[in-house]
């Protein structure tokens, strides 16, 4: 931190300059902390707020029974058991795509137009507004069979976890230096065995991040859900029916004006926002800092 | 004006002469690189200029990168308008002692020195400091070329501005003139308002110069400032750095120890973040009193 | 690893020859596999805008160009018109960035210029949590601890002051609901923020250390190295990353939803309710029975969506790209 006093001054320098710019400099670094100090409270807000309304309603119940009218002491447990069914169906559809994908892009598409196309188009699916994707599979899966599903979800899921995979697999294989590729050429592997057994098993850590990643997305998405496994309130496993999600309860709960509901609300909130950040931290802390 | 004009044409001569003999030499043992050329000048001359009062004067100086010691008791003085050369192997601290002397390393947390740096009868080690000020008057010139993403006359008015309120003809005088101090004024003169990244890596270097100069600091530090050049632009740097220390105190740290022959007038060595031995360029290449120092500038090791 | 490899090594002549006949066989099928999954997300995209430019097809064939700047949502006439929503979006994606850009940007000066950097990877790493957090969960928070402070503290306090002064009365005016065009433009800052402030930070770090040295060299202050040296240098990296929280902005659904009020009517008020797009289609889909003119709307509403967020993505990654070109010139 330099300070103001204006030892070192030199004669033939203006002291009312260095003074005016010294201020500057502080008000911005005064601006900075201002900024950083915001964006921490908004963390921190939602996080308190979350924590003070979710906390009273966990209870065995929230966990261990399904979702009822208001005032019979339902619980969450088919939404939290379907929302990991459509997620882990999801990423079960999404990952194995995206991985192919990345490689794809990573090992044959140096830099041809098809590759850049689909590079660009990935992006475009990654940050496309999700809740087009659920019309989308609205009106391909949906409306064509009268009724809404639990696969439709997790098929909207799919297509929202891909992008992520695509990206997290396409960096990390360009890791891969060129001499351990060449070390498995010469060994005689082909160039498929190559990158799945040696690439591929190199950066396994960085391609399970993106997995994690794209887990953490698609378990806290509402609007793909909403026109595709619309929520159900008893017990399914069927999904070939509607199927109930956890962050559709909650939409659906905390727009309701029932006090027993609202805290359900809350305490599925919590859960599904603890549930992503967790796994984010694991990610973000195991992989030391690495922004994948 | 006009023994710059000589000490070129002399600096010239014995890089041509150097340039052919210099690896040989560095070989043959105690005949150390272009130490003939440097003996023939006056030893009167480096040690009238060693002998000026101390522009800047080290004592006692300790650094430490987070628990690492990188540099132990450095004391040594730099002398107004003269060059002071700075070799060693790599991290042996040389880099490291110019950073304190403008306090770059405040950047970084975890780095700090003691001991004494005076300047101008200041500690400039002690807290209060004005680092913009102190860094106004000693400048520093880098590895790399480091133009700023703007155009030419920007990247020369840019420090001038920071530090004094000059109006727009006196400006152009003085970015006209920081450029002919570099040699550079003919070469972009038609293309002042055009990006300084277009230059060539010589000409970018030399813009850095002149960058350092308009500000009109007193001390100009240069950290192994041609390592990244072609010879060509190397022996331009050179001559310039002959010119330069006419009005600014100067010290420089290289790998090259033909460089340090022709341009110091004294040499200091270090090694494993001491400074073994400190004297004039002539005595330091014909007569070192350690032998760390005989050996590295024999090319035994480093 | 050895064992894949010792697999291959032929033990007889024959076996040599079935080995060479597979991998002759199979690098071309895997080559093939991952080509056709490649060309399958080109076929997802495609299938996604040919489902809403034909699924709206009912709705522009039926109102024309006019679709387009309408601004009527009328179930029981069956007018529909895409200007509200469109309006909506763009306003509250506006608001979001005027919020978000100086927040993210002083974040990321703080992160690359004044932070000890422990601390930094500390805040960095809440910053990228802020940005993992669900959408409904924004919303949730919108609704329940932002539209009460805005509408008991915020819209009172501007009507007091403002209500009585020309043109700003306008945009003060309304019911304090504390719903609205704001208040969904500040939960959007709040959205956008922590992304914004990811690609402005990577954006900072990947400039040359040496170069900011120079500039400190010369004895700017930090903030005149970031306005003098670091600014110019990641320009386009910088607005290629604001306008990639502006695409997410637009495209957001649920964090919207709770607090913007579902009203279709322009109204320059900044607390009037209003509706996007996304809020527009999440509200109005579970009454738009298929093959209505109302779905078709919704449709093509979600195609305009799709081309907006298209166009958005493409400008920001030219600008990045771009950016990255230009760094590497430095």
């Amino acid at each position: 931190m330099s300070s103001t006093s204006p030892s070192l001054m030199r004669a033939d320098r203006s002291r009312a300059l260095l003074v005016r710019r010294q201020l500057s400099d502080r008000l911005a670094t005064g601006f900075g902390w201002v900024a950083m100090a915001v964006v921490v409270w908004m963390l921190g807000s939602i996080l308190w707020t979350l924590l003070r309304n979710g906390l009273p309603g966990l209870s065995v119940h929230l966990f261990t029974r399904s979702m009822a009218p208001p005032g019979q002491d339902g619980g969450l447990a088919n939404a939290i058991v379907g929302d990991i069914l459509q997620t882990g169906l999801g990423v079960l559809l999404g990952a194995p795509a995206g991985l192919l994908t990345g490689i794809f892009l990573a090992e044959y598409g140096a830099n041809n137009k098809l590759a850049r196309m689909v590079r660009f188009v990935s992006d475009m699916l990654l940050s496309a507004p999700s809740i087009l994707i659920g019309l989308f599979i609205y009106m391909i899966m949906v409306a064509p069979v009268g009724h809404f599903s639990g696969f439709s979800g997790s098929v909207a899921l799919a297509i929202l976890a891909m992008p992520i995979v695509v990206r997290t697999t396409e960096d990390m294989l360009r890791l891969v230096p060129v001499s351990m590729r060449e070390a498995g050429i010469a060994l005689g592997a082909p160039k498929w065995r190559v990158i799945l057994f040696i690439c591929l098993r190199a950066v396994r850590g960085g391609v399970m991040t993106g997995i994690l990643l794209a887990v953490a997305r698609v378990a806290g998405e509402t609007a793909p859900l909403l026109f595709t496994s619309l929520g159900n309130s008893e017990w399914s496993l069927d999904m070939s029916r509607p199927m109930a999600s956890l962050p559709v309860a909650i939409y659906q709960y905390a727009g309701s004006a029932y006090q027993d509901w609202m805290q359900q609300a809350w305490s599925g909130a919590l859960l599904v926002t603890f549930g992503v950040l967790i796994i984010n931290i694991v990610v973000r802390v195991g992989t030391r800092g690495g922004r994948a | 004006m006009n023994t710059g004009v000589q000490a070129t044409g002399s600096t010239q001569a014995s890089l041509s002469g150097s340039q052919e003999s210099g690896q040989a030499a560095v070989r043959s043992g105690a005949e150390a690189v272009g130490v003939a050329q440097v003996a023939t000048l006056p030893m009167s001359e480096h040690d009238e200029q060693l002998a000026r009062p101390a522009a800047m004067e080290v004592r006692g100086l300790n650094f430490y990168y987070g628990t690492s010691h990188a540099l132990h008791d450095i004391s040594i003085r730099f002398p107004e308008r003269s060059v002071t050369g700075m070799i060693g192997p790599s991290g042996c601290g040389k880099s490291t002692l110019l950073r304190v002397l403008n306090r770059m390393y405040d950047l970084y947390p975890g780095q700090r020195a003691t001991g004494e740096v005076l300047f101008d009868n200041q500690n400039i080690l002690a807290p209060g400091v004005n680092l913009n000020v102190l860094r106004s008057r000693v400048g520093m010139v880098f590895q790399k070329p480091t133009p700023f993403p703007m155009s030419i006359y920007d990247n020369i008015a840019f420090g001038i501005r920071l530090h004094e309120r000059v109006s727009r003809s006196e400006m152009d005088g003085r970015v006209e003139d920081s450029l002919r101090r570099v040699a550079l004024w003919s070469e972009v003169q038609n293309r002042l308002h055009s990006s300084a990244t277009a230059l060539s890596g010589g000409q970018q270097q030399r813009l850095c110069i002149a960058r350092t100069i308009a500000v009109r600091p007193e001390v100009i530090l240069l950290d192994e400032p041609t390592s990244a050049l072609d010879p060509v632009s190397t022996a331009r740097i050179e001559e310039l750095l002959d010119e330069l220390k006419g009005e600014f105190t100067i010290a420089i740290v290289t790998h090259n120890m033909q460089q340090a022959a022709r341009c110091a007038d004294q040499v200091a060595f270090f090694y494993m973040g001491r400074l073994v031995e400190v004297d004039s360029t002539p005595r330091m290449f014909t007569a070192p009193r350690e032998k760390q120092t005989q050996d590295y500038i024999t090319g035994r090791f480093g | 690893m050895d064992i894949p490899a010792r697999q291959n090594v032929p033990a007889s002549p024959d076996q040599a020859v079935s080995a060479r006949k597979v991998r002759r066989t199979a690098d071309p099928a895997f080559r093939l596999l991952v080509t056709i999954t490649g060309v399958a997300v080109l076929v997802v995209l495609g299938a996604i805008i040919a489902v809403m430019v034909n699924g709206g097809w009912h709705a522009f064939a039926t109102f024309g160009p006019a679709f387009l700047i309408s601004d009527a949502w009328n179930p029981v006439t069956q007018h529909f018109g895409a200007a509200a929503p469109v309006f909506g979006t763009v306003v509250s994606s506006a608001l979001a960035l005027l919020l978000a850009v100086p927040l993210a940007f002083g974040t990321a000066f703080w992160l690359t210029a004044l932070a000890p950097p422990k601390v930094a990877s500390v805040i960095g790493m809440a910053v990228q949590l802020l940005a993992a957090v669900p959408s409904i969960i924004f919303g949730m928070w919108g609704f329940f601890v932002v539209v009460p402070i805005i509408a008991h503290y915020v819209q009172p306090f501007l009507h007091h002051t403002f209500g009585h002064v020309p043109v700003l009365s306008v945009l003060v005016a309304g019911a304090p609901f504390g719903t609205g065009l704001l208040t969904a433009g500040f939960i959007l800052a709040v959205m956008i923020t922590p992304s914004i402030t990811a690609v402005m930070r990577d954006v900072f770090a990947s400039m040359p250390a040496v170069l900011r040295e120079s500039g400190y060299g010369l004895g700017a202050t930090r903030w005149e190295v970031m306005r003098h040296v670091v600014l110019p240098w990641s320009r386009e990296g910088l607005v290629g990353g604001i306008v990639l929280g502006m695409g997410r902005a637009m495209g957001e659904t649920m964090a919207v939803t709770f607090v913007i009020g579902d009203s279709n009517h322009i109204g320059w008020s900044l607390f009037a309710p209003a509706n996007t797009i996304a809020s527009l289609i999440a509200l109005e889909f579970p009454e738009s029975p298929a093959g209505s003119l109302k779905l078709a709307s919704l449709l093509a509403l979600g195609a305009i969506l799709m081309a907006i967020s298209f166009v958005t993505l493409w400008f920001s990654r030219w600008l990045l790209a771009r950016g990255e070109s230009t760094g590497r010139r430095v």
